[in-house]
């Protein structure tokens, strides 16, 4: 059975429908993406699931338990990473997953033994007794990560986890993210404006757009509908007609004196292509990414320097309903 | 049986909520130092200085203010503490603990319990010092101690629905001219309510509630109180459940 399973999800605020009737149905194990712009409507989503945000109408189910119904329960079952840090800044590390595991009930019997398998897991062990404001961006997400993984839910939300972090930190976070995901077997659920890393981390993804998901695929599979890579050349005269005809090419565009062939297997059949034009200047080749799929679905592009003005909860929320009034 | 776990769960949130306000407190060491001194420059640079030409019923000033003064720690640190969860939300420190499968009224009563143990342990520490108070009978501390601390759950839980409902930490300032000092002041802890009080002054006294606190613990120090003890506590008793009613309400609304 599935670990979530949403029905018509909804949420308005006042007259603003910020979640427009979602069905998702996520399995353990899964690492789930919700892409999309900034007020898609994704963190209302996360919100709705894990009982922060209560929906309008629809059902959402979490490991067995009604998100409206029995609120407790879920919350039981879910870790949540917030988009802005929530450490207590005057406590320390260990300190943290302290309160984190009382709140949750973790019997004081394991309870020290579980909080040191996760400062571990994410290399904090050695400064599990430093206060977490002396802590830098990476290190603070890596125990935020580890407290919401502390009392083993079976479903962990991460919104934007890597938001506001230096590339490189964020390659380290996203391998925490894998490696104590799969610990567990979590089922792990996370929005983010990087595509590149949607694609490389999860498993399938759900493109969102004005409140509703608009696809939902595995990332490779979303990036195949395209109808193969990208051919972009510079040619004084190609020979379009010709070029249409190949059975692999899947689309032509001359834009700006530049020739973009969408094209199955590229790299098997570039010579055959190239074979038919005479004269070429210059040839580049790509795989399409997330953003092109989000491109062809919705003609507008995911800016990174919108995720860079990311809002929190509390500000989408006003928003909504400031909207709404 | 089920009930009786969930209970369990809801006492396992409240000790959670409280022993983070103990760490917290006893982290923050400059805090309970300012806490001690502020009432001893009070007891010794104002209560002496007046004391020196002035005395109630033939007690010296210092000594007569002490019960005031001890009711004066309980109301500033009491509404402050419950007030600080404005700037817990602001750094987003409370957002993890109100995601907890805990219910709201119980992370309230995990602050009122952590806020009344901070005010008491300074309490404590300030009756260690009753010795340099002649007048002051050491055997009435008990009495004195559960009327400030029926005194402080009920300002904890003013502070806390206060801190619910305020937005920035400009609320502050407005809230210690118009709530806090007034109450202090109206308390009589620095003067005695007698006929030569002019009445609207006498009137105002008598409704604010903790005109009782000082005088349930003048009565159990010095001796010298207008009420009997037992309506003192039970006025306090009352006090302090309508504020964690009204506490508990907006607490578990806010947002």
């Amino acid at each position: 059975m599935a670990v979530i399973e949403t029905r018509s999800l909804t949420k308005t605020f006042g007259k603003i429908e910020a979640v427009r009737g979602i069905d998702l149905s996520i399995e353990q194990g899964e690492i789930f993406g919700l892409l999309g712009p900034n007020g898609a409507g994704k963190t209302t989503t996360i919100g709705m699931l894990c009982t922060i945000i209560r929906p309008t109408s629809g059902r959402g189910i979490i490991a067995g338990f009604d998100i409206a119904s029995s609120p407790t329960q879920v919350r039981r079952n879910v870790g949540i990473v917030f988009q802005d840090p929530t450490l207590d800044t005057i406590l320390t590390g260990r300190e943290n997953l302290q309160l984190h595991a009382r709140l949750y009930g973790i019997p004081a019997g394991v309870r020290a033994l579980w909080i040191d398998e996760m400062l571990s897991l994410v290399d904090l062990k050695d400064r599990a007794d430093d206060l977490t404001r002396t802590y830098s961006g990476g290190m603070r997400r890596r125990l935020e990560l580890a407290r919401g993984l502390l009392h083993r839910p079976a479903v962990l939300f991460l919104d934007e986890p890597t938001l506001g972090l230096d590339p490189q930190t964020r390659a380290r976070v996203w391998e925490y993210i894998r490696k104590t995901a799969q610990k567990e077997n979590t089922t792990v659920v996370l929005t983010t404006h990087y595509m590149e890393e949607a694609q490389q981390m999860c498993g399938r993804v759900g493109i969102m757009d004005h409140g509703k998901i608009i696809a939902l695929d595995t990332p490779q599979n979303m990036i195949d509908s395209l109808g193969g890579d990208i051919v972009a050349i510079r040619a004084a005269s190609p020979p379009l007609d010709r070029i249409r005809s190949l059975p692999e090419v899947s689309g032509v565009q001359v834009t700006d004196g530049v020739m973009e062939v969408t094209m199955k297997s590229a790299h098997l059949h570039l010579a055959a292509l190239l074979g038919l034009i005479p004269e070429v200047r210059s040839v580049e080749m790509r795989k399409p990414t997330l953003n092109d799929v989000f491109i062809k679905l919705t003609g507008r592009d995911i800016r990174e320097d919108d995720a860079a003005r990311g809002e929190s909860w509390v500000e989408t929320i006003a928003r909504h309903q400031q909207r709404g009034k | 049986m089920k009930t009786s776990r969930l209970l369990q769960r809801e006492l396992m949130g409240i000790s959670a909520v409280w022993w983070r306000e103990f760490k917290v407190f006893w982290r923050e060491k400059s805090r309970i130092v300012s806490s001690i001194v502020q009432p001893l420059i009070w007891l010794f640079l104002f209560g002496s200085g007046i004391g020196a030409s002035l005395s109630v019923e033939n007690v010296h000033y210092r000594d007569y203010i002490y019960p005031g003064i001890l009711t004066m720690s309980v109301i500033f640190g009491s509404v402050f503490f419950g007030l600080y969860i404005v700037w817990d939300r602001k750094l987003d420190v409370l957002k993890s603990v109100l995601v907890a499968p805990v219910a709201r009224i119980s992370i309230f009563f995990g602050k009122v319990l952590g806020g009344c143990t901070d005010v008491l342990l300074q309490v404590i520490i300030l009756f260690a010092f009753s010795f340099l108070f002649p007048a002051v009978d050491l055997r009435g501390i008990p009495q004195a101690l559960l009327i400030l601390l029926v005194t402080s759950v009920a300002l904890v839980s003013l502070g806390l629905a206060l801190g619910s409902l305020l937005e920035s930490l400009e609320g502050f300032q407005v809230i210690s001219a118009f709530l806090v000092f007034p109450l202090f002041f109206l308390s009589g802890a620095l003067f005695p309510l007698d006929e030569r009080l002019p009445s609207w002054l006498t009137g105002l006294v008598k409704i604010n509630p903790l005109s009782y606190t000082v005088d349930g613990v003048r009565g159990a120090l010095l001796g010298m109180n207008k009420y009997p003890y037992i309506m003192d506590l039970g006025i306090l008793l009352l006090f302090a459940a309508a504020m964690l009613i009204v506490g508990s309400i907006l607490f578990s609304r806010m947002k």
